[in-house]
């Protein structure tokens, strides 16, 4: 199988790599992981969680001594983000939880990355501090002052190697521009803005400039007692700096070009499947609502999920999505005890590989699905202690809806709806892919032969 | 079903009674939910999304999305429901359009907590037709709000107290505000739960008015409106 290009045909096999986090039950909710990205080589890995830092792995460099063995992701920094606040007018507690990060493309030797809470918005710069000046004339080495006096002679201060320190710092923090809560922010192809998205509003902003924004997208209707839908994800076109998407909890896309006009009310298409009316229920509004929306790498398609399914959609087509893959079914005849408990407005994500030929997203019990788009196979995978031994194969899980249950399938009615996978993300070239299961990130890598 | 770690919110009996009509949400439309036990599960999903309606609107800031799908799904409920479920007639409080237009933006938590008591006896007793107007938000921050909390009178604040940082010289904002509706018993605390099943009310054509605005007047006063808003620019 050649790495870096991902079929999930027979012959792939995914096999357990790390997990981090700690195994201890009761858990603080502060670990909690909210986001999970790779960067734009895979290089790094970052998580964000609900108590607003943020741990930036690193991937090791493979040795030529274990070719066998890909590169593992260390701890490479870790700082805290957010911080809560109070909103002193409004009486009220803005959250610390990380909701979003996406890296920029690397430009120099630092890295930067935008975090957000449902607030406001920063940009990191993580850096590398691996030599310090020595020799100073005007202070000596534990950085006290010398009496000029004292001074004979002159010397040129030289850069000495020391312990590698990595140091983020905040370079920019977008603030007081979000009556609603974050959702989603995106950086553009140009890599000069970026858009930050609220359940009302879409807003644009120069990585420059912290104090304005333009405001893109409002759907807010003159009377409120109107609102019938929200935005629930955005993100801009991956080539066309242009163009964007935003997705509704009606379950629609609609996509906008923002060369049409300044603010993008209308929409440039609109995407939207009919109604299956066989499967009409009360509660087809929530398990239409859209949880992600993301391109392909390639740009020419979107894929969405909503609470059962994923779809892809072809950018040219807006009257249907081109394909349909059920994520957990049997869930739909359970939806009203969902609702009840309220995991029906759990909020998954969906992930493209490298190659835009598989897409993941995540279920209940730990497990996380993949479908393969040419071959039409899928696979449903569990992220687990119990599986984490080195480069121990997963194996596949099955789900059993009724009738005679084999010994290694799972009844519906026994899946713990407790442990959910929101949040995944896979390496933008390789077979790498991160699962976060809660407070515990598994990395999980195809086995190299 | 739900196995777990999962905490059970409902009592056994009205668990045992969703569990029961799980298989019936499939399709309204289909001969056995048109009779008498679906208008009672009917009935009990309404209250579940009116429970939810409530706890939601008791966060400092309720989730904008999960409100909004819970109301658009009580919606597709009340409208289904049989006309002989239809709501009780209640007796309107004389109308007060102007008071909308007053209200200024407060605190969230206020009106969330003022909006909590009032869904509590919504329970009871549904169509409080006479709703009042759309109140203000606070926009896009960065512009002024003028104003500060009103102060509802009668309506015991729950949530935070939010009058410290603000003024307190706005009484005669609320002189022509009619306080009938805040005064009558409707406001006392619930004492026997929630309503259980179909009332017997007006005829299917009176049912529907009432319930859109009574829907209306929750999603007026959950998020609010703006009554000063500007129109927005084509950037800022």
């Amino acid at each position: 199988m050649i790495p870096g290009i991902g079929t999930l045909t027979q012959d792939t096999l995914w096999c357990f790599s790390q997990v981090k986090g700690t195994i201890e039950i009761g858990t603080t909710e502060a670990d909690i992981i909210s986001t999970v990205e790779f960067n734009h080589t895979g290089e790094l890995l970052a998580t964000g969680d609900k108590g607003g830092r943020v741990v930036i792995f690193q991937r090791e460099q493979e040795s030529k001594n274990q070719i066998h063995r890909r590169g593992e992701y260390n701890v490479y920094s870790t700082f805290q983000s957010h911080e809560p606040e109070f909103d002193y007018l409004k009486s009220l507690e803005i959250e610390e939880k990380i909701n979003k990060i996406r890296w920029l493309p690397q430009q120099n030797a630092a890295y930067f990355l935008l975090s957000t809470n449902d607030k406001t918005v920063k940009l990191w710069k993580v850096s590398e501090r691996d030599k310090r000046p020595e020799g100073y004339n005007l202070k000596d080495e534990e950085g006290r002052l010398r009496d000029p006096a004292t001074i004979t002679t002159l010397r040129v201060p030289v850069l000495r190697p020391m312990d590698l320190m990595v140091e983020a710092t905040p370079r920019r923090v977008f603030a007081n521009a979000h009556t609603y809560h974050i959702n989603s922010i995106s950086v553009n192809s140009d890599y000069e803005t970026y858009m930050s998205a609220d359940d009302l509003r879409i807003n644009l902003w120069n990585f420059e400039i912290t104090n304005q924004s333009f405001n893109i997208v409002d759907i807010k209707p003159a009377n409120m007692e109107e609102l019938t839908e929200v935005i629930t994800a955005a993100e801009f076109h991956p080539h066309h700096c242009n163009t964007f998407v935003y997705s509704s909890s009606k379950g629609t896309i609609r996509l906008c070009d923002m060369r049409a006009s300044a603010l993008c009310d209308r929409h440039t298409k609109f995407f939207e499947e009919p109604e299956d009316p066989s499967n009409r229920s009360f509660f087809s509004e929530i398990i239409s609502s859209i949880s992600d929306v993301k391109f392909s790498h390639s740009g020419r398609y979107i894929m969405t999920r909503d609470y059962l399914t994923v779809k892809v959609w072809d950018l040219n087509m807006e009257n249907r999505p081109i394909e349909t893959y059920q994520v957990h079914d049997y869930l739909r005849s359970k939806l009203c005890s969902l609702y009840e408990n309220d995991c029906i407005f759990d909020k998954f994500e969906c992930v493209w590989n490298g190659s835009d030929s598989v897409i993941m997203t995540g279920s209940y019990n730990n497990f996380f699905r993949m479908f393969d788009r040419n071959t039409k196979r899928d696979v449903t995978l569990e992220a687990s202690r119990e599986n984490s031994k080195p480069r121990a194969i997963l194996k596949p899980r099955k789900v059993c809806v009724g009738g005679k249950r084999r010994k290694d399938e799972i009844s519906v009615d026994s899946l713990d709806f407790s442990k959910k996978i929101l949040h995944t993300a896979w390496h933008p070239s390789e077979n790498i892919i991160a699962v976060a299961a809660t407070n515990n990130l598994y990395i999980f890598q195809d086995k190299v032969n | 079903m739900l196995s777990k770690g999962l905490k059970r919110k409902r009592e056994e009996e009205e668990e045992k009674e969703s569990l029961a009509v799980d298989a019936l949400w499939l399709d309204p439309g289909h001969a056995a939910v048109a009779q008498a036990p679906p208008a009672a599960a009917s009935s009990s999903l309404f209250d579940l999304s009116v429970l939810k309606l409530h706890h939601s609107l008791q966060q400092g800031e309720p989730d904008l999305r999960h409100l909004v799908l819970v109301v658009n799904t009580l919606r597709r409920i009340q409208a289904s429901m049989a006309p002989t479920a239809a709501l009780p007639p209640v007796p309107s409080p004389p109308a007060a359009p102007s008071m909308a237009d007053n209200l200024l933006a407060s605190s969230d938590a206020a009106l969330s907590a003022s909006m909590a008591s009032l869904l509590e006896d919504l329970s009871h007793i549904e169509g409080l037709s006479q709703v009042p107007q759309p109140l203000a938000d606070e926009g896009p921050p960065g512009r002024s709000i003028g104003g500060a909390a009103p102060s509802l009178g009668a309506l015991d604040l729950l949530g935070p107290a939010t009058g410290c940082l603000l003024d307190d010289g706005l009484e005669g904002l609320f002189e022509d505000i009619d306080t009938s509706m805040y005064d009558n018993e409707l406001w006392a605390p619930a004492s026997e739960g929630l309503k259980t099943g179909p009332e017997d009310g007006p005829g299917k054509e009176e049912a529907p008015e009432l319930d859109e605005a009574e829907l209306d007047y929750l999603m007026d006063v959950l998020v609010g409106t703006q009554a000063l808003e500007r129109p927005p620019g084509p950037g800022r």
